[in-house]
């Protein structure tokens, strides 16, 4: 009764996530009805013991009906969390069954959900928390873009700088709209800091795109043909689409680094990244060393779920592989077909000039001209094939290879652990045949080094149960990502198909007339 | 195994290629090269059925004919590719045939591309999955009957414009090839004859050279020479190039066949089908239709030559009248020999004109059918094409959607 006094008139759904919210924060009741104002008002209001009141239970299962919406909205935002899964679809049982009953049966449904809020009361602040993550997620306004390449500089000092466009609603950045300029190296930079700082917990990185000698020295050579333009554009998007990864992935978000390089105006240079340095030699030293490594540790693990998904990532690397080869010879073909149909065009062109019939002639001009369009449709219909489906498939290749890093990195730690565990062990050997030699002081050392080497393997234990759990949830992430991203560019290379089989149709009907009108 | 490939391949191409409704079913559209043939009743000739034998083609020629110079009413013969090419050469030799285009000559039978390929299908079949073998070999498939189509397609037109050309269907030459039961075994022609003609060729091309230099007295033919000349380059150009972009759409199709075979879906053929399908119809269509008016131009060119030449003939035998008559002998000779010359150009003259016009009026009806039928078929694929490629990118997604579960 009191709470439903506070509001007065009953909020539209969408508004009421606003101010319980708000509410719940500020207010520290240990009243029933207070904590059920919270997420769910109209449920709140169901528990009110007030079904005897003949207009209210009508008024209320409206109301009920009307916000189960909302309510099955959060209680499935919520069940992407790990934790409170079998309560939030009790839950969401519970409030389909509001939307079904009638006021007849008030009293039944309002003791069943008695139950629930009470353990809701428990889980309150956690699920709070998820709310709030998932209202940011909701009004998640990060929108990041790369755009304006421009040369800066001349010779062989020369490089590109592109704008680095954000729009966010995020509260950590300082303007909701800003851009900086950035070049090539930068990105590498922000790559190398935040596989230094990150990819030890598990997570997967996003890899930047490669380097290319052969297409930067053209560029700073200043070769202004269409090949250095593609390359720079290719440049582009291949960033653009990296940084869009990174900014989506919630924890490298929250990294200062990123943020930095988001908002900074003046980066300091990041060095390491040019491939003769000497940063760059000792990564391709380690990288070595890691790659034999690989090949002796197998882990012996009880969960059979990461040798399978590691089987399966190598497995989709190599489908990739052929596909994305393949891809692009398709779009070498296209390219090809693009200049012979030019070539014919004119040729065309020519035969109508000499061709003595005047209708006839102007048939094979109009002839010539539809294939002269029909060639600007290869081409672009080849830069589609090329910028939608070749590069999504690159772009994921080198993805899968981070995660595979990522589980490289689960199996040092479990190797670490290992070797703690063996270290000691022999640690305790030592102490044992200590004992039976009777040397004290020996002794003593021998028990410190034992407890501590028990402190390390407890932690490596910890560390390695932590980084699975990081990568397992990594990795589904990636998974989700990976589907959406798929599905979305596979829709628009197919609407591209699809518009440029429309138009091939329309230059077609237009050239028949003109071909039955020869006489 | 990779070794018997070819052969089981081939087996396999000759069984196909053997059942008589393949033949029967293109011919519905086949022909846009040349129109308004086989219309007269009194003598109809087709080819219904072909054998392909390893390089060589058995054509079957068959007659229906009314004319009494024949024995019997309803015929046919087996022919090689090489007695067209005998019957060819003989109307070519002929001299009253002079004033005429001759249909020019079908050309030889060319299974190159589609062996190549086949080849190199069996190299590569421990690479491929057997699904894309199996697409692969399709194409192929498609690709040696298309050829197989093609060839039949040139040689029966060749046969039907000597049919309803009311001059050369008389001809004994052609009534021999047709009727004659037994094998023709044509004289090859021996390493001599070739060479000769070889050498006859290339006497000509320097001669037309000079020739062309000879001043025309009728304006009729100073155009004609001058089109046919300019055209035959132009449409020439417009050959090569056609071949190449129709051979760069089969690299696209073929793309799509790898494709789909790397996507390990279920049957995507639709798409692969329609690419190479408008590969190949347009391949049928417009660069059949300039390869074959290509050589028409040349046989059109050819009647210009043997007009010019008896041009030149007859002037020649006025310069040698005037000098008899100068010398006083042999003066009579001389008059004669000038009014063979002068009859003999008045006549490729007067037949030369009208067979001119006549080639005009066919190219232009020709080339109307053609262009036409192209455009329907594009439009039709472009449309049909729509619903392939959308299965085709649902195929996609389904496959990738099925990776990530």
């Amino acid at each position: 009764m009191a709470a439903s006094s506070r509001r007065n008139p009953p909020p539209l759904p969408g508004a009421e996530n606003q101010d319980p919210l708000s509410e719940m924060a500020d207010e520290d009741s240990d009243e029933g009805e207070d904590i059920f104002v919270g997420n769910s008002n109209p449920v709140a209001e169901a528990f009110q013991p007030d079904t005897a009141n003949g207009e209210e239970p009508a008024d209320l299962f409206s109301e009920a009906e009307t916000s189960t919406a909302v309510n099955s909205s959060i209680t499935t935002s919520k069940s992407n969390g790990v934790h409170s899964d079998n309560e939030n679809d009790l839950f969401a049982e519970v409030s389909v069954e509001l939307s079904m009953e009638n006021p007849s049966t008030t009293a039944k449904s309002s003791g069943a959900e008695f139950t629930p809020s009470l353990t809701r009361s428990a889980t309150q602040p956690e699920s709070m928390e998820q709310l709030e993550e998932e209202k940011d997620e909701d009004s998640f306004d990060m929108e990041v873009a790369v755009t304006n390449p421009e040369k800066i500089g001349d010779g062989m000092n020369a490089y590109m700088a592109y704008k680095v466009s954000t729009r966010t609603t995020l509260p950590m950045f300082r303007n909701r709209t800003f851009s900086v300029w950035r070049r090539f190296s930068d990105f590498l930079g922000l790559y190398e800091k935040l596989s230094v700082k990150h990819s030890l917990n598990g997570c997967i990185i996003p890899p930047p795109p490669e380097k290319s000698v052969v297409g930067m020295t053209k560029v700073k050579v200043g070769k202004d043909d269409s090949s250095s333009a593609d390359f720079v554009e290719r440049r582009r998007a291949a960033l653009e689409r990296y940084l869009q990864r990174v900014v989506c992935h919630p924890s490298l978000l929250q990294d200062p680094d990123v943020r930095e390089f988001l908002e900074r105006d003046e980066l300091p240079r990041a060095v390491g990244t040019h491939t003769l340095s000497g940063a760059g030699f000792l990564k391709m030293i380690n990288r070595a060393s890691d790659a034999v490594s690989k090949m002796t540790i197998k882990i012996s693990d009880s969960d059979a779920w990461f040798d399978n998904k590691l089987q399966e990532v190598e497995s989709e690397e190599l489908q990739l592989r052929k596909l994305h080869a393949v891809v692009d010879s398709l779009v070498n073909h296209r390219k090809e077909l693009c200049g012979n149909t030019a070539v014919f065009a004119k040729s065309m062109a020519m035969l109508g000039n000499s061709e003595d019939n005047t209708a006839l002639s102007r048939a094979l001009s109009q002839l010539a001209e539809v294939e002269d369009k029909m060639e600007t449709l290869h081409q672009e219909q080849a830069a589609s094939d090329f910028f939608i489906l070749a590069e999504l498939l690159a772009d994921y290749i080198r993805l899968l290879g981070a995660v595979r890093g990522c589980f490289e990195q689960r199996m040092k730690t479990w190797q670490r652990w290992q070797e703690a565990q063996s270290t000691l062990q022999k640690k305790r050997e030592v102490e044992a045949k200590l004992l039976w030699a009777n040397k004290p002081d020996k002794l003593q050392q021998a028990k410190e080094e034992i407890t501590e080497w028990e402190g390390k393997v407890t932690q490596y234990e910890r560390d390695f149960d932590r980084i699975s759990v990081t990568v397992r949830k990594e990795f589904l992430r990636f998974e989700k990502e990976k589907s959406k991203d798929f599905k979305s560019q596979i829709v628009k290379y197919l609407e591209s198909l699809l518009q440029s089989q429309q138009r091939h149709v329309k230059f077609w009907e237009a050239f028949l007339p003109e071909a039955k009108a020869i006489a | 195994m990779v070794q018997n490939l070819p052969n089981l391949l081939w087996e396999l191409v000759e069984g196909y290629l053997k059942s008589l409704t393949q033949v029967k079913q293109f011919k519905g559209n086949a022909r846009s090269v040349s129109v308004d043939l086989n219309n007269d009743a009194s003598l109809l000739i087709d080819i219904p059925d072909a054998l392909c034998e390893r390089d060589k083609v058995k054509f079957t020629v068959h007659t229906k004919t009314t004319l009494s110079s024949f024995q019997k009413p309803d015929f046919s013969v087996p022919r090689q590719h090489e007695d067209f090419i005998w019957l060819h050469d003989a109307l070519v030799e002929t001299e009253d045939y002079a004033g005429l285009i001759i249909p020019p000559a079908p050309p030889k039978p060319d299974f190159e591309s589609p062996r190549e390929k086949m080849h190199k299908l069996g190299e590569g079949e421990a690479t491929m999955t057997k699904e894309e073998y199996t697409k692969m070999k399709q194409e192929l498939e498609a690709e040696y009957l298309a050829v197989f189509k093609k060839t039949v397609q040139v040689h029966e037109v060749f046969l039907q414009r000597l049919s309803s050309h009311p001059i050369l269907s008389k001809d004994r030459n052609f009534q021999i090839f047709l009727e004659y039961d037994q094998d023709l075994s044509v004289r090859r022609k021996n390493a001599k004859e070739t060479f000769g003609s070889f050498f006859k060729n290339m006497v000509k091309s320097a001669d037309e050279v000079i020739i062309s230099g000879i001043k025309e007295v009728d304006d009729f033919f100073e155009q004609e020479k001058t089109f046919l000349l300019d055209y035959s380059s132009k449409i020439k150009d417009s050959t090569a190039r056609a071949e190449k972009m129709t051979r760069s759409h089969k690299n696209v199709a073929d793309d799509y066949i790898h494709i789909s075979a790397t996507l390990n879906s279920l049957s995507v053929d639709d798409n692969t089908k329609v690419e190479g399908r408008v590969a190949s119809d347009e391949e049928l269509k417009l660069t059949e239709l300039f390869r074959y008016y290509m050589l028409d131009i040349q046989a059109a060119k050819d009647l210009l030559y043997r007009r010019a030449r008896a041009l030149a003939d007859y002037e020649n035998s006025n310069k040698a009248l005037d000098k008899a008559r100068l010398k006083s002998k042999d003066i009579t000779q001389a008059e004669e020999h000038q009014q063979q010359c002068l009859q003999k150009f008045d006549k490729l003259s007067e037949s030369g004109k009208r067979e001119l016009t006549s080639f005009k009026g066919r190219r232009v009806v020709a080339f109307r059918k053609n262009l036409i039928e192209m455009s329907e078929l594009e439009i039709k694929h472009a449309k049909v094409s729509q619903g392939a490629q959308s299965s085709f990118s649902f195929l996609c997604l389904n496959f990738f959607s099925r990776n990530m579960q």
